[in-house]
Order: C-alpha cells, then sequence, then structure tokens
C-alpha cells in the first residue's frame, strides 16, 4: 500500500459525526483517549487523519498526540482494514503447536498473505503475540472471539462460516 | 547530604542529585546523548550507564539519584565496553555521511563517538532509520535518517511550545519522529520557530541552508542590502566558538562587507520604527476604545501560532510590520528611491536570530514595494557558516560602522532581541508620548527577567496600564484562553515564541537557559552604552518620517509598515 | 498427582459474574477481616504470610504494600495487572473469568491497607471478551456492598474501574501500564521514583498480578498461619502454573510452591505426546530460560528456580518434544520481543532486532562461531543496560540457550540440515 492510500482514505462524515459524540465527552480528560479509541474502533475499524482530527478536536489535544498513540498499540491502526480482522497467535507455544499449517490454511482459503486485506475488504490477516489461550494452542481471534484447538481443517470451516456471514 | 564515591575519590551532595550531576561537581564526564540540561531526563539512550558497587546491572547516571555509601565506577572496563555496544547500534542506524552533515564538527554523537573511540568494523548490516528527507518547510530540513530518538525535539515542541507537530510514531525498530499521517512540515501546525533544531543532537533537524542562494544573488551582480538583527551580534560570536554574550557588531559589520554586501543596515533601526507605529498604535487603541489587549506582532512564529490557535482573536494582533519586514518594505521603496536603484536589482537580505524569519519573509502578504519585501532571510548559524566559509578570521577583523541612513539604533531598538525589551521600548515611547516628560529610569525592571510569564502595572498620567510579557508558546495558552473568554486583565502583552526570546532563538548556536542568561546580560549592556535609548528620540527615525512617511499610522505607513493576518485553522484539521 | 485448589476452588462452582455466589462460599470474608484492621496490621498480615509476587519478579507483596503506605498524600491507587502478556501464560484469564470476586477483595484489602479508594484493572485488549464478566461482578459486589461507599458499614470506601490495553506486552511492565492509563504510549519510566511513591497519575501506587490479588484474599480468609502450610519456606502458597506445548495433557494447574518441574510435565501432564521425547523446557514465558532434558528435575519455587539460571516467573511451562528446534525457538522468541519493544531505549530498540537478525542468519544456515560471540556480548548489554524489564528479559532465552544447546547453535552453523529451520525460512 502506498503511503496515499494509507493516509488519505476517507471516513464517512457520519461516521465522524458518532466518533465526535464519544470523544467529545472526554474534553479536557486526556486520559481517555483508549477509552474513546476502543469505542471508535467499534465504529471504524481504521483511524484516518480524520477520525485523528475529530478526536483531537474533540478531547483538545493534539492530534499528533493521537497519531502516536493508536501507531503504538498493535490493535489500532492507522490503515485500512477488513471488517473481520483474522489475529494469529505468533507466539512459541501455537508455533510448536504447528501455527504454520493454520497460517497456510488461512493464507490459501482467503487468497492473501499475512498483513493483507481482501479485496472485498471483509478479511484481514494479522500476526499477534500470545492470545492467551496457550493451553488450547494453536489459537486464533476473529475480531473478540476465539478459536481454539485448531487443525487446517477446522480453521478453514470457521472462516467459511464468516465468508457466508453466518456469524452474528 | 549524601556521601558517595565516584571514581575513588569521595563526594557530599545533596539529596536528589544524579550521578551525573554528582560527577560533573567532580570534574568527571560521563558522555551523554538524550540528556540537555533544560529538558526532563530521559534515561532513553542508555550511553551515560556507570557501574555502581553491589548492583547487578548498570544504572545510567542521568536518571539515577544518588544513595549513601555508593560507589560509581564511570569508566570501568564493563561500563566502556557496554557504552560502546550501544553506540555500534546506533551507529547501525546512522548515516555515515558525517562530512558533508549540517552538523559536521557540532554534532554530540560524533563527539561521543569519537570519545568512546569506535574503531572497530560495526557488526551489524548498515540500516538506516528512515530515508524520508523532508524540506518541504521553508525553516527546517528533517533528515530522519540521522534521528537517535532522543526525542528532544519532541518536548521542546510540545512541553515548551505547546504545539507538537512531531512525536513518535510505531514502536520498537520502526519507531520514527515524524508528523502524523505522513504530512510534510510545511503542511502542519509548526510554526517555523526552530527549537527542535535548537536541541537536536544530531543532523537529524537543521536549519534550512539560504546561504547558497546568496552567492547566486551575489553572482548576478544585484545590489545587496543586509540587515542584522538586534541579537546577532550578541549571539553569531558564540556560533564561531566565542563566549557566550559576546558583543561582536562592528566585526560583524566589516565580515558582511567581506562577502559581498552593499550596504550593511541594522535592524535596530526598523526596531525603533516599529515601536513608533505600535506604540502609536497601542495609544490609539487606548484612547478611542480600541481592542484591547494588543498583542505584539514582530515574532513571526508567535504570529502564525496566533494565526491557528487563536484564529478568532487576531484582531488583538498589533497590525505593525515585524523590524524584518519594515526594513524590507523600506529599503524597496525610499532607500531605492533615494539611492536611485531599480528595486527590482535589490537583494534584500536578513541575518536573523531565528528560522521563522525565513517563513515570514515568503509570506505572500509581505511584497509591499511590489517585490518580495525581503528576499533571503539566512540565521545566525549560516551566517557563521559563510563567515568560515570565506576564510575570515573573524577574530582580527577591525570593527566597522554600520551603512548610513539604516545603521542607528537606539538602546530601545536594541533590546527588541530579549523576551520583555519590546515593551520595555514601548513603554519608554509610551510615557514620554503621553505625558511630555522625560523619564528619569529607562530601566523598567519589572519586564525584565525570565519567567515564562511576566505581569507589570504602571500608571502612566493617572492611567494604569496592565502589561504582560510571555515567551515559551505553551505559556501563551493561558493568556489566548483569556482573551477569548474576555477575562484579560491586560492592554498590551509582549509575546516571543522562544524561551528568551530572539537572543534564544532557533536560528542561533545552540542554546542553553545558562547561555541565554549571558546573552541577556549583553543585550542590556549594549543598550546602556547606546548613545540614544528611546525609540522617538533616533534622529533618522524622525528623518524618515519627516522626509518619506508623514507620521506614524499616516497612510503611507500603514501602506509600508502595516499588515493583515488571517486564519490558519485548516492546519489542525 | 492431586492438584491443591486454594485459588482455584470456585472454578467451575460458582457464577462468576454473582459476587452472592462467592460470598456464598466464603468469599470477602477476608475483606471483612480487614475492615477491622488498620494499615499497619494488614501489611503486618502480609509479612508474616510470606506472600511474595505472583507476576514474574517475585517481590514480597508486604514490602510493595509498606512503600504506598509510608508514601505522602491523600490520592493513592491500587492497581490489578490483568496484562497476562507473557508468552504461554493463561492463569489470570482463569481466575479472572472464573471468580474475579476474589481479585476485587484483595484489591479492596490493599486499599484498606494504603488508604487508597480507587482501584483499577488493567485488562489486556486480548481479554475484552472477559469484559462482560468483569463488570457484572463489580456491578454484583457493589450491591452486596462489597465495594463502593462505606463498605459493610465501615466508613471506608473503594471502587474498581476497569481500563483496557490495545494490544502491547511491556504495557505489562508497571510503569508502561501507567502511562497507558494515564492515555499515553506504553513506554517505561526510568526508577526510581518507585510507584509505591510516585506511580499512576504521579500518586503512590500499588500494583500487583491477578494471581497475588487472589492470594490476598485467601490469606485474609484463612490467616498467614494456613497460608504458611502450603508452599516452601522462601515461596509459601500455591501456584498457578500454564503448562503447553508438547505435553499430553496441557492446561492450568494449581499445585503448593515447590513441586517439582518433571513430576509436573510425566504426572501431571502425562509426559510427551507417543513416539516423542523431551527436547527442551522454557519455564517464565518467552522471557525464562531455556532448558535441557537433563536439567528437569528442578523444584518449582521462586528462589530454587532463580538459583539454577531461570525464572518461575508466572509459573508458564512450555514444553518441546524433539519436533522443535532451539534455534528456531530462539529466533520464535525474539521475534517476540524485537515486535514488542516499545523503542524507548537504544539496546531494546535496536537490540532486540540485531539479535532475531543474527539468530535468522544462524538458522538459515549462514551464521559463524563470531555471530554466536556477537548475540553474547549484545544479549549481555541488553540485559545490563535497557531501561526495563523488557530489555534485560530479552537476552535471558538467548544466553541460556547457547549455554544449554550449545552443540545445536554449532550444528546450524556447520550447516547441517536443520528441518525445522529451513522449512521456516524467512
Amino acid at each position: 500500500m502506498s503511503n496515499e492510500e494509507v493516509y488519505s482514505y476517507k471516513t464517512p462524515s457520519s461516521q465522524l459525526v458518532q466518533i465526535a459524540e464519544i470523544a467529545s465527552r472526554y474534553k479536557g480528560r486526556p486520559e481517555m483517549l483508549m477509552k474513546v479509541v476502543i469505542q471508535t474502533q467499534k465504529i471504524v475499524t481504521a483511524f484516518s487523519a480524520s477520525v485523528a482530527a475529530v478526536i483531537a478536536r474533540e478531547m483538545d489535544i493534539p492530534q499528533t498526540q493521537v497519531y502516536s498513540f493508536i501507531t503504538f498499540y498493535a490493535m489500532l491502526s492507522v490503515k485500512p482494514r477488513g471488517k473481520y480482522i483474522i489475529r494469529m497467535c505468533k507466539s512459541a507455544p501455537c508455533h510448536v503447536k504447528g501455527a504454520k499449517e493454520i497460517v497456510r490454511a488461512l493464507e490459501d482459503l482467503l487468497h492473501i498473505k499475512m498483513g493483507e486485506t481482501t479485496e472485498d475488504k471483509r478479511f484481514t490477516l494479522e500476526y499477534c503475540p500470545c492470545l492467551g489461550i496457550c493451553e488450547q494452542s494453536p489459537a486464533i481471534m476473529i475480531n473478540d472471539r476465539t478459536y481454539v484447538n485448531l487443525t487446517p481443517e477446522s480453521v478453514r470451516e470457521v472462516v467459511r462460516c464468516y465468508i457466508r456471514d453466518e456469524v452474528e | 547530604m549524601i556521601h558517595l564515591t565516584i571514581d575513588g575519590e569521595p563526594i557530599e551532595v545533596k539529596e536528589g542529585t544524579t550521578i551525573l550531576e554528582a560527577a560533573k561537581l567532580l570534574n568527571v564526564h560521563i558522555p551523554t546523548l538524550c540528556h540537555h540540561e533544560d529538558q526532563a531526563v530521559k534515561a532513553v539512550c542508555r550511553i551515560c550507564v556507570v557501574e555502581v558497587e553491589g548492583q547487578r546491572l548498570l544504572p545510567a547516571a542521568c536518571s539515577t539519584p544518588v544513595t549513601e555509601g555508593m560507589v560509581v565506577k564511570t569508566a570501568s572496563p564493563k561500563v566502556i565496553k557496554a557504552r560502546k555496544n550501544i553506540m555500534e547500534l546506533i551507529l547501525a542506524r546512522h548515516p555515515q555521511d558525517c562530512l558533508v552533515c549540517s552538523k559536521n564538527g557540532s554534532c554530540e554523537l560524533q563527539k561521543v563517538a569519537k570519545d568512546l573511540n569506535m574503531n572497530r568494523p560495526n557488526r551489524y548490516e548498515m540500516q538506516v532509520r528512515d530515508a524520508r528527507f523532508d524540506n518541504s518547510s521553508p525553516s527546517i530540513v528533517r533528515d530522519m535518517s540521522k534521528c537517535i530518538l532522543c526525542n528532544r525535539c519532541v518536548e521542546a515542541c510540545s512541553q515548551k511550545q505547546g504545539v507538537m507537530v512531531m512525536a513518535k510514531e510505531n514502536r520498537g525498530f520502526d519507531t520514527v519522529v515524524v508528523p502524523p499521517y505522513g504530512k510534510l512540515l510545511a503542511d502542519t501546525s509548526c510554526v517555523n520557530c526552530g527549537q527542535c533544531i535548537q536541541v537536536c543532537p544530531v543532523g537529524a533537524l537543521s536549519v534550512h541552508d539560504d546561504t547558497e542562494r546568496i552567492y547566486e544573488q551575489i553572482d548576478a551582480g544585484k545590489y545587496m542590502t543586509v540587515q542584522i538583527a538586534p541579537s546577532v551580534r550578541i549571539t553569531l560570536a558564540e556560533s564561531l566558538g566565542y563566549k557566550p554574550g559576546t558583543v561582536t557588531t562592528g566585526k560583524i559589520v566589516h565580515a558582511l562587507r567581506k562577502i559581498g554586501f552593499h550596504k550593511v543596515f541594522d535592524s535596530d533601526f526598523t526596531a525603533d520604527l516599529t515601536i513608533m507605529e505600535e506604540g502609536t498604535e497601542f495609544l490609539h487603541r487606548m484612547q478611542n476604545h480600541g481592542t484591547l489587549p494588543l498583542i505584539t506582532s514582530c515574532c513571526p512564529a508567535w504570529v502564525k501560532y496566533c494565526e491557528t490557535y487563536g484564529y478568532d482573536q487576531l484582531d488583538h494582533l498589533s497590525t505593525a510590520k515585524s523590524p524584518q519586514q519594515m526594513f524590507g518594505a523600506v529599503i524597496k521603496t525610499f532607500f531605492a528611491e533615494k539611492e536611485k536603484i531599480d528595486p527590482k536589482d535589490i537583494c534584500s537580505v536578513s541575518v536573523m536570530p531565528c528560522t521563522a524569519k525565513k517563513f515570514e519573509c515568503r509570506r505572500k502578504e509581505f511584497h509591499d514595494s511590489g517585490f518580495q519585501d525581503v528576499d533571503i532571510s539566512i540565521t545566525v548559524v549560516e551566517l557563521a557558516k559563510m563567515i568560515r566559509t570565506a576564510g575570515i578570521h573573524f577574530e582580527d577583523l577591525e570593527d566597522q560602522e554600520f551603512d548610513a541612513p539604516f545603521g542607528l539604533g537606539s538602546g530601545a531598538g536594541q533590546i527588541f532581541g530579549s523576551t520583555g525589551g519590546v515593551m520595555e521600548a514601548a513603554l519608554r515611547t509610551v510615557y514620554e508620548v503621553l505625558t511630555g516628560e522625560t523619564l528619569e529610569k529607562l530601566e523598567f525592571m519589572q519586564v525584565r527577567g525570565l519567567e515564562g510569564i511576566r505581569e507589570a502595572s504602571l500608571t502612566i498620567k493617572g492611567q494604569e496600564i496592565r502589561v504582560a510579557i510571555v515567551h515559551g508558546l505553551k505559556n501563551v495558552e493561558g493568556i489566548l484562553e483569556q482573551i477569548k473568554a474576555g477575562t484579560s486583565p491586560y492592554h498590551f502583552i509582549e509575546v516571543m515564541a522562544c524561551e528568551g526570546g530572539c537572543i534564544g532563538g532557533g536560528g542561533n548556536a545552540p542554546k542553553t537557559m545558562a547561555k541565554v542568561r549571558e546573552r541577556q546580560r549583553a543585550i542590556y549592556e549594549e543598550d546602556q552604552k547606546l548613545p540614544i535609548r528611546k525609540s522617538h528620540e533616533n534622529i533618522y527615525v524622525q528623518k524618515l518620517y519627516e522626509e518619506y512617511l508623514g507620521e506614524p499610522l499616516s497612510e503611507k505607513s500603514h501602506k509600508l509598515l502595516h499588515t493583515t493576518y488571517h486564519s490558519r485553522r485548516d492546519l489542525l484539521r | 498427582m492431586e492438584e491443591k485448589r486454594v485459588l482455584l476452588r470456585n472454578r467451575g462452582k460458582i457464577d462468576p459474574e454473582n459476587a452472592r455466589e462467592y460470598i456464598a462460599a466464603g468469599g470477602y470474608e477476608g475483606l471483612k477481616r480487614a475492615l477491622n484492621m488498620n494499615g499497619e496490621e494488614i501489611i503486618k498480615e502480609l509479612e508474616h504470610a510470606g506472600l511474595r509476587g505472583r507476576g514474574g519478579a517475585g517481590f514480597p507483596t508486604y514490602r510493595k504494600l509498606q512503600f504506598a503506605y509510608g508514601a505522602p498524600g491523600d490520592v493513592k491507587y491500587i492497581v490489578c495487572n490483568a496484562d497476562e502478556g507473557e508468552p504461554g501464560t493463561n492463569k489470570d484469564r482463569i481466575l479472572l473469568s472464573s471468580d474475579p470476586c476474589s481479585i476485587f477483595e484483595g484489591m479492596a484489602i490493599a486499599g484498606k491497607a494504603v488508604n487508597a479508594h480507587v482501584g483499577f484493572i488493567y485488562l489486556r485488549a486480548e481479554y475484552s471478551y472477559l469484559v462482560p464478566i468483569l463488570e457484572a461482578a463489580l456491578k454484583t459486589s457493589r450491591e452486596a456492598n462489597m465495594l463502593g461507599e462505606n463498605i459493610q458499614g465501615s466508613g471506608f470506601d473503594f471502587d474498581i474501574k476497569l481500563r483496557s490495553g490495545a494490544g502491547a506486552y511491556v504495557c505489562g511492565e508497571e510503569t508502561a501500564l501507567f502511562e497507558s492509563i494515564e492515555g499515553k504510549r506504553g513506554e517505561p519510566r526510568f526508577r526510581p521514583p518507585f510507584p509505591g511513591i510516585k506511580g499512576l497519575f504521579g500518586k503512590p501506587t500499588v500494583l500487583n498480578n491477578v494471581e497475588t490479588l487472589a492470594n490476598i484474599s485467601v490469606i485474609f480468609q484463612n490467616g498467614w498461619e494456613w497460608f504458611r502450610t502450603l508452599g516452601t519456606e522462601n515461596s509459601p502458597g500455591t501456584k498457578l502454573f500454564t503448562v503447553c506445548g508438547n505435553v499430553k495433557r496441557r492446561g492450568v494447574f494449581e499445585f503448593p510452591m515447590g513441586i517439582n518441574l518433571k513430576d509436573l510435565i510425566y504426572e501431571v501432564c502425562g509426559g510427551m505426546e507417543e513416539g516423542h521425547e523431551l527436547l527442551a523446557v522454557q519455564t517464565g514465558g518467552a522471557s525464562g530460560a531455556i532448558i535441557n532434558a537433563s536439567q528437569i528435575d528442578m523444584t518449582l519455587d521462586i528462589d530454587q528456580v532463580s538459583n539454577s539460571g531461570g525464572r518461575l516467573g508466572c509459573g508458564t511451562i512450555l514444553v518441546m518434544d524433539d519436533r522443535n528446534c532451539i534455534i528456531d525457538i530462539v529466533r520464535n522468541n525474539l521475534d517476540f520481543f524485537r515486535g514488542e519493544s516499545c523503542g524507548k531505549c537504544t539496546p531494546c530498540r535496536e537490540g532486540g532486532t540485531r539479535l532475531y537478525q543474527l539468530i535468522t542468519k544462524i538458522s538459515q544456515g549462514k551464521g559463524s562461531v563470531k555471530d554466536i560471540d556477537t548475540i553474547q556480548d549484545l544479549a549481555e548489554t541488553m540485559r545490563l543496560t535497557a531501561l526495563c524489564g523488557l530489555g534485560h528479559s530479552t537476552a535471558v532465552p538467548v544466553l541460556s540457550s547457547i549455554q544449554n544447546f550449545y552443540s545445536c547453535y554449532l550444528r546450524h552453523i556447520d550447516k547441517d540440515y536443520c528441518p525445522v529451520c529451513s522449512e521456516e525460512g524467512e
């Protein structure tokens, strides 16, 4: 993705209005930035420049501060992502239990590589550090749901449910 | 008191002293990179690690307070090995093109690396941090490949200036310091103050170099005029290795002539002119219920700040141009006419302690002569480089005088270079104009000093005038809020963006507040030496009004010496 | 071997969202007792109990409370570190999801000890699905007047706020966690000042791990004498162990401190999967030492693991069988650390990635003995000079693996084909 694409994508103004409403509740309370971005993330999958500017304006903090914060945390993104973010645990307990086969199955099924988003903007594949479900590794997380004890077959089945929109 | 030994020498220091500070008292030098004496302790570069008896790890000297009975070794083999290993990591990300770097010779990393004797091949593959190069700003060049992530610039910009143009992006190995969302510096709310350059230990942030353009203009046969700002004579010598506060006015004039300028003028002259216009504007507003408080407008970084963050309060800004721009307008009109030179053949240069002046002279408003009024603005640091490039032995230069008619400035114009100086200069004139009496004591000590916000109240002819002096833009936030809320108690406010005023400006050699104190002492001493110390007594200023402008706030003055402002709130989107 | 369920006593037996059920099972009795004690008495009780932190460092809990107790200031905070990020660790998730009130109780007792009235639970983003459980449990605890104003008529107020992370291992470091709660990048602060004096929002703060707080509850419910009957002299109490990797039976198990590692692997977890042999064990997560099969006859308590060069840490046991390659595992560890370094200090920001590059070179058969020397030299510098624990512990798996599996390194350098590493590629 070029810089241009990363930074110039637009967020619909209806969403900006919702975000402004959330952020305005915490005007002058910079310590609530985490709460604001987590709630914002329920509305948008990524923080465009206009989203950061709205949060900054409403909370009365510099936009740069919002940007710097977002780029620090792995689960927040300034780059556009899919509706479903599939996070593959990259840590040793999953690694020793066949994580790479799961990765292969995911990449083959969605025709994208780790770190990429499908063309229809529905799925993003990401690595993440330990999900804390190591006694049932390998594990993945799709948005905030976890799936454990995976095999290539079972992970394909899980993702197919999302493809077919069978998950609420 | 705490007792400890450092490298075998006992010392007694106050509780709360750091190992670094204690070592300094013993003249033990511990290398540092992120540490800056006027900033918060960061403890991130880790180059200052030392060995403390009984401790498993090597603590950072800058952040570790001394404890009773502590035994510190600042240069044991273990310490030196660790420092070299850390330096090796830094150098593996830092381009080694020192010979062509703007900070060559003044780079803190270069010095520490040299002291550490890094005479072995680097064991890691060279991976430059970030290749993005940004010279979009007329004032500041960012070369993030050289950044060592000391975080000093972020602190200067956010904590001192309240702007926060740049901050860390990403984390770990990918961390860089950038404006958000890939923006170029020119497209941000950066006020061009250059305080980030002042604290940058390496060549990551440097002054936008305009010296080549001057040579081009000389080569093109232009009629070269130059003005030097009040603080340049105070700070230039420091860039050439002199002690802070060494005043070298006559040598600078001489050096500028040697470089190729036909006329060397003194911005102190237009500082006086500024006082005439701004002081008159103030009296006018006082007497006619105009918008108050009036805020000074000679600092271009402050003006851009106000246009961005105080975009709805712009009518408080004095419409008087800064001394640089008044000079620019007068040279290409009055002077050109008088000397019968076509203004298009004039190249008007300014030497400023300031990076924002480069931005100011490019503002579209400043074409009142029909041309860009000031063509090129260079900083003190650039002039020092030109002096070296020209092979001038500064030390041996005979003093020379400024050229007439703009070579005379009053003490009032001289102190413009310090925080509080514009206010004091204005008060000297306002007092005498209002009362018709001669001031017995010219020094307004209440407005002097280095506190971030200073206030004073004077009664002149039964009328109370409340003034405030602010420096460091972070301090102006509250002042602007008061104005917005309509609760500002002041009539007249002086704002300068940089801590210390222009003598602490971003175009000088790197400052510390200790150096600024020396510079400030020198500037007030200069004032005392001058025969004329009030702007309205400057005979050449009087003559300019007689011959050309008429009187302050006349139509001609308005055209040439006043300006307008516009909102830049879009920069915050 | 029989588990000793103290902290997990309510697991699966009560509704975690309902404080009434926790109370019916004897919960909040410890808090009631503490409400009648003064700060010094509460701290004394913990000192007698000998409780040590369960998050990793094993610092005596009473001392943390003592610092904050003695610190001047009207506003103090209790913080629960629920940012369980150490790879291979699940125990806090089990506690949070099965018995959250026991954590609240521990926080309230700590609050009473130092006169703090506000507690924060910092929950990692990966556990966001636990938020509804915790919120419900907080609500029912308030309804039962075990939290909130004038708890049980004692005049003592204490309430708990939930805060969330957004994906950063380093936020498990206490000062980074404070920064994150304050709405900033989770970058650790230098110390001193220590959190007990100047912590969250610059106020005296007691930060404890989830499991430590649950231990405070049981100590006050049953008394320190009882607590001392569990575990070892220097590490009293039980410990939750997360066993993962290539064993037959994985899971979170509770045993008194002092259980033997070999027994845990073979007796409790059923040993290796069929047809495979034990290659290595990493105790304490990615920041723990990697030991070989001959070293596993080891007593698991805080000091004894430390004495053998590793760390018990959060009680994670990653078991690796002969299908794995140590170089590959260390590379995985380093990949983790380089990704999680906050980037604030030079040694960790730069060193983490350099170690990863060097081990990758070795895994690809392109390394030399000189590279091993560089790795050791750099890892040692990181251990000595990094700003926080993350940088220090990056060195641990590397240095221990070189010590315990040197031949494996040499084999890769001699370009012997390694089936595991060759498959990993770049």
